[in-house]
């Protein structure tokens, strides 16, 4: 058990302090490197919790995918996130006080939070039914079985990104060079250089 | 066990795959073949509006109670499919003179079609989510969709901007929600909080959160700020589909949901829609008074509409419901008709929005003039218009359910609503004569014009058969009670 503990401890002290440094870092680089460090922390805790295939998705999904996403696009586009913040500065007033508004009230809904009284027999009816599997299939039945519907209507969600990312931003350009297939093929050695005799002394 | 039944989802299966063919043929054929891929998508809603009728109308409820089917849905899928047709009808000709002709658009259009088809169907927080979004996502593309264009850029990322916060507001109202009840279900949440002796705090913070994010969607005041600048913005074929249909779909999704999981709880939600409705009448005939745009004038008119609606909401009964729906078909109808004379405006291969472009309509464009006046005429609610009928019963409703001030606020309103409608034939027939706009209207947009004046003029004559069907409609709402 103490061990347990300890790891929880490590990791969830872990995460908080790279959480937050990815806001507090100056390079916006170590900030992205930041968030991987918390991503991985945060798979460990998963690990912790006996949700093993969360903590790989985690992995996978986070560390592996979107955060190398940021640091391409960080390192790639010249964004100064200096200039962007002394700009968003003057909002903060305003923003503080709706924050604060809400935290007051959410404070005030937790406070007095009440469940319903069946509220244990939903949360559990998933549980019961998959106590025998292990965690990666027990998630399958529910994506693939219970909510197929709404993995499905998910899909065309990301049709619809996918199309609208294209229409948005894809332009044909000309004098760009495009790859041909066709014509690489087509080309023969005749076309593509000739023999010349090149006499000494005179040149071509 | 799942009930794996697909049939009632068939017209949703088919329209996702005509959306997903007529993309590939687009791909293949080049941005020439938007027309035909235009005019084939008219034919699949159509199509699809014939497979909806031979179904069978009974309430069925599939796929792990996610999807919902019954007369209500099948209703307000008909009018969905309807107003597809129409706005894809009278986008082609705009598309290709603004040199936007691109074969994504209607692709994109049948996908937010599925989108709003899904959400009044939806039985489940999460399928109501989904539907929600795969709607909201192509119809944030398509008010960006002329991409040259600084005003269409800003109207999207501004609609996207706003629209992700109100999804973001609707989601944390859902999880309050689930965490109360612990389901997603509509059927478990209407059992949950039927059982309760009073509400708690919890549930109507959650309900607020739910209703802010699904106001925005129908663009009620207090979450009206995006309308005027997305449809100003966005290219006047998008603005038409905005004002057409996804206001139907929210309101659909919004009566199923108040109707539904949230009917023992209506003396929470009541007064919320109560302000929303009246906020929005008195804004929506307010601020369009200043407008000179006429676009931004049709946006602070649905505002105002969509508050007329509200009214039978708030009445809370199976005539205040059918009352919305019929007021929805119509109001369908008479946008679809003003947006054809919008369209119209067009003067040497430029577009012309502005209310006094419309000088002296009635000299150089006569018919377009006259079908633009009994539209306006039924748009502020003059017998025996089609208008006026629909202001009656929402009236009729809220009366029998003695709601005197919102009854006396929606009178009033239509008032003033009277005079920027009424401004608008005034300036077609009193003043002096301009220049005349370009005359021929391609043959779409004379059916749908003559359609919807016809309607607005013969609805009088037999309203029996529409308002029977929204009453049918109305009815299975009210079964379980």
């Amino acid at each position: 058990m103490i061990v347990q503990a300890l790891a929880f401890y490590l990791f969830a002290g872990i995460l908080l302090l790279s959480a937050f440094m990815v806001i507090a870092a100056r390079n916006p680089v170590h900030s992205v490197l930041f968030l991987i460090l918390a991503f991985f922390n945060s798979a460990g805790l998963f690990i912790l919790l006996g949700a093993e295939f969360i903590a790989l998705i985690m992995v996978i999904v986070y560390v592996g995918a979107v955060a190398v996403l940021f640091l391409f696009v960080v390192m790639m586009l010249d964004i100064s996130f200096a200039d962007l913040r002394k700009g968003a500065m003057q909002y903060v007033p305003v923003g503080m006080m709706i924050g604060a508004l809400l935290i007051i009230e959410l404070v005030f809904v937790y406070g007095s939070w009440t469940f319903a009284t069946g509220h244990e027999e939903y949360l559990d009816a998933p549980f019961e039914r998959f106590s025998e599997l292990t965690n990666t299939e027990a998630l399958g039945h529910l994506l693939y079985i219970d909510y197929v519907y709404a993995f499905q209507i998910a899909g065309l969600i990301l049709f619809v990104a996918m199309v609208g990312a294209i229409v948005l931003t894809h332009r044909r350009r000309s004098g760009v060079r495009h790859q041909n297939v066709s014509d690489q093929q087509a080309r023969k050695v005749e076309d593509a250089f000739e023999v010349q005799k090149v006499t000494p002394r005179i040149g071509m | 066990m799942i009930d794996f039944n697909l049939l009632p989802l068939l017209p949703e299966i088919f329209l996702s795959l005509t959306a997903m063919g007529f993309l590939i043929v687009g791909v293949c054929r080049g941005h020439e073949s938007m027309q035909v891929v235009s005019w084939a998508s008219v034919l699949s809603y159509a199509f699809c509006g014939i497979l909806l009728l031979s179904m069978s109308w009974d309430t069925e409820i599939v796929l792990n109670d996610m999807f919902k089917f019954d007369r209500f849905a099948g209703l307000m899928k008909l009018l969905i499919l309807l107003g597809l047709i129409i706005s894809v009808a009278l986008s082609v000709r705009y598309l290709k003179q603004e040199g936007i002709a691109r074969f994504e658009y209607p692709v994109l259009v049948t996908l937010a079609g599925i989108g709003m088809m899904l959400m009044v169907s939806s039985n489940n927080l999460l399928s109501l989510y989904m539907g929600l979004e795969l709607q909201s996502l192509s119809l944030y593309v398509l008010a960006s969709f002329n991409r040259n264009s600084l005003k269409s850029s800003e109207a999207g990322v501004k609609y996207f901007v706003l629209g992700s916060l109100s999804s973001g507001m609707l989601l944390f109202g859902i999880s309050l929600i689930y965490g109360f009840v612990g389901s997603v279900d509509f059927g478990a949440i209407g059992n949950t909080l039927a059982s309760l002796q009073n509400v708690p705090f919890g549930v109507t913070f959650g309900l607020v959160f739910i209703l802010a994010g699904l106001a925005f969607k129908i663009s009620a005041v207090p979450f009206h700020m995006w309308t005027p600048d997305v449809y100003q913005g966005a290219p006047t074929s998008v603005t038409a589909l905005f004002a057409i249909i996804p206001k139907i779909a929210a309101m659909g999704l919004l009566i199923r949901l108040l109707f539904e999981p949230f009917a023992s709880i209506a003396d929470q939600w009541g007064q919320i829609i109560y302000f929303l409705s009246l906020a929005s009448m008195i804004v929506g005939s307010f601020a369009a008074i200043m407008q000179e745009n006429i676009k931004r004038l049709m946006a602070y008119s649905s505002i105002g509409n969509m508050g007329y609606a509200l009214i039978g909401v708030v009445a809370g009964t199976q005539g205040g419901v059918a009352a919305v729906i019929l007021y929805l078909i119509i109001y369908l109808v008479m946008t679809s008709g003003v947006f054809t004379v919008i369209l119209s405006m067009r003067r040497d291969g430029s577009d012309y929005e502005k209310i006094s472009d419309l000088r002296g309509m009635s000299q150089s464009n006569p018919v377009m003039a006259y079908a633009m006046a009994i539209l306006m005429f039924s748009m502020s609610g003059i017998p025996p218009m089609a208008g006026f009928f629909g202001k009656l019963l929402i009236f009729e409703a809220a009366i029998a359910q003695e709601l005197y001030i919102l009854a006396v606020f929606g009178v009033l309103s239509s008032v003033v609503a009277a005079y920027y409608y009424l401004r608008i034939v005034k300036v077609m027939f009193f003043e002096e004569e301009g220049d005349a706009f370009d005359g021929d209207l391609p043959f779409a947009r004379r059916i749908v014009l003559f359609v919807s004046v016809m309607f607005v003029l013969a609805f009088a004559i037999k309203p029996g058969l529409i308002v029977a069907s929204t009453q049918g409609a109305a009815s299975v709402l009210f079964a379980g009670l």
